[in-house]
């Protein structure tokens, strides 16, 4: 399916639409195309997988109307909903997970959680992520080095951190990282992140049980006995969105981790400054998240009205997808952005994407990142990568941007 | 020109019915914003003192629902 033509906005647009999704050369830096398609007047028409078509909006200010715009829908249902998975737009309409729905809807089902998330309960979950961190931490640097700092560390610190908020068992801790290695990735078909997807709820779907006996200081515990109990929300809607916390909680950490990491290390002045003033750490996570951008392709929506933007307007019923790196790396918004630079003072980053579906665990993904990299660099001062950077695998195949693997030695 | 009242210089104010719930306000100006038990802003003080401007600024800046407001 097409947009429907031959309503035109962008001045300069090229004739061919850009095959999307486009990789990453560099891992620290968005796809080169991106600061091109910024001077396309805003609006850069795309091919996306599956022969549809699709408006990329790159410009900072663009990219927050095309994300606060009430006429903007995150509904996997349309038609021109511009899934960039084979399996992923029937997935997202059958489950109906939150980050796919629109108000009124979405609103109920985000207000069960944020109070999981706010700035408080973080802060009182630091003790806990930091014991994750050093266990973790001790397990890799007991092996042989070279070792991989995505498997060995950063993967486990994701998995334990999001399994014991919610209260999954450490003794599933195996079964769930199996599962999601399968349902997260790209090149995965839709019969595959099907069948990952039923497993993982068999597990879900045993813990409502469970938890409904016997509940726990979790957030499963709390959502099975308060919006189930009382009728606010169905056994499967809760299923979804249980699956949905779990997925984007884990995967996003698992790859900011490693790459930050790198990131901090290609830039020895940064991490010197962070050495002699620990306080510069907050920002410089955000720094981090703003220039790495790994969910830049997550904000897939649909125009449901016509929305006005900069220099071009989406036309309404057209598919779009707001890149959130493309953003973040305008030179507009932010000088110089290439530049890993901790003493920014604009911290208005849009990796955590903006409106409605800002990430709801923003909180807990900035305090994760924070203290896995506080610990390692302490307990691993000499930490380098044991590869050329430009050798590292890069796992394009995923929703999320990240590196496969990351030998490193200490 | 008459000199403004006190209480009459930026306020404040919340809307609840759009807020967001990620906490963006109570990093940047905590001083002013909090969050209830269940993630929604809670305005601690309407009237903005002039050293918290710019962190009350920050704040309305990065609020992605547009819920905060200052006039
Ligand atoms: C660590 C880095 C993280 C990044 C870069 C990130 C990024 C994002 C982005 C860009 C969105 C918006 C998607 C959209 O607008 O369509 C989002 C939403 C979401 N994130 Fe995160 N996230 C991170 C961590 C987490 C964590 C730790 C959790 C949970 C524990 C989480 C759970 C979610 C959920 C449930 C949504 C859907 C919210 C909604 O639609 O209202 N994320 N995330
Ligand atoms: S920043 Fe805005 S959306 Fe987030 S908690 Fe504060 S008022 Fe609500």
């Amino acid at each position: 399916m097409t947009p429907s033509a031959p309503r035109t906005p962008a001045a300069g647009e090229s004739a061919e639409p850009v095959a999307f999704p486009l990789a990453r050369s560099c891992p620290f830096s968005p796809p080169e195309a991106y600061a091109a398609m910024r001077g396309n007047g805003g609006l850069t028409r795309a091919a996306v997988p599956g022969g549809k078509e699709a408006w990329l909006v790159t410009g900072f200010d663009d990219v927050r109307t095309a994300l606060s715009h009430p006429a903007s829908s995150s509904d996997a249902r349309h038609p021109a909903f511009p899934a960039l998975g084979d399996g992923e737009q029937a997935v997202a309409a059958e489950l109906r997970p939150f980050i796919r729905m629109d108000p009124p809807e979405h609103t109920r089902v985000r207000r069960m959680l944020v109070g999981e998330f706010t700035v408080r309960r973080v802060q009182a979950m630091r003790p806990a992520v930091e014991e994750i961190c050093r266990e973790q931490a001790d397990h890799l640097l007991s092996l042989p080095a070279p070792a991989d700092l995505v498997g060995e560390y950063a993967n486990r610190v994701s998995t334990t951190v999001i399994c014991r908020l919610l209260g999954v068992p450490m003794e599933d801790l195996e079964f769930f990282r199996r599962v999601t290695s399968v349902s997260g990735a790209r090149s995965s078909t839709a019969a595959e992140v099907g069948a990952a997807l039923s497993d993982l709820f068999g597990l879900i779907d045993r813990l409502i049980d469970e938890k409904a006996q016997d509940p726990g200081d979790d957030l499963i515990s709390r959502l099975v006995n308060g919006p189930l109990a009382r009728g606010e929300i169905t056994r499967t809607s809760l299923l979804s969105q249980i699956g949905i916390t779990l997925n984007a909680g884990h995967e996003t950490s698992r790859n900011m981790i490693p790459l930050a990491a790198l990131d901090l290390l290609r830039h020895p002045d940064q991490l010197e400054l962070l050495r002699e003033d620990p306080s510069l750490w907050a920002a410089a996570v955000d720094e981090l998240l703003r220039h790495l951008s790994v969910a830049d392709v997550i904000t897939l929506r649909v125009a449901t009205e016509d929305i006005p933007l900069e220099g071009a307007t989406i036309p309404a019923g057209d598919g779009y997808i707001a890149l959130l790196a493309a953003a973040d790396h305008d030179p507009r918004a932010f000088p110089e952005p290439e530049r890993l630079d901790i003493t920014r003072t604009r911290r208005n980053h849009v990796a955590f994407g903006y409106g409605a579906h800002q990430c709801v665990g923003q909180n807990l993904g900035r305090l994760e990142i924070e203290v896995a990299l506080r610990v390692l660099f302490e307990k691993a001062p000499g930490l380098r990568p044991a590869v050329p950077l430009e050798d590292l695998p890069l796992r394009s195949s995923s929703a999320i941007f990240g590196l496969e693997e990351v030998p490193v030695s200490w | 020109m008459v000199s403004p009242a006190p209480g009459s210089g930026p306020r404040l104010h919340a809307d609840t019915d759009v807020c967001a719930g990620a906490g963006q306000c109570v990093r940047a100006a905590p001083e002013l914003f909090d969050q209830d038990d269940g993630g929604l802003v809670v305005l601690l003080a309407a009237d903005v003192p002039q050293a918290s401007l710019p962190r009350a600024l920050d704040a309305v800046d990065l609020c992605p629902s547009g819920a905060i407001g200052l006039r």
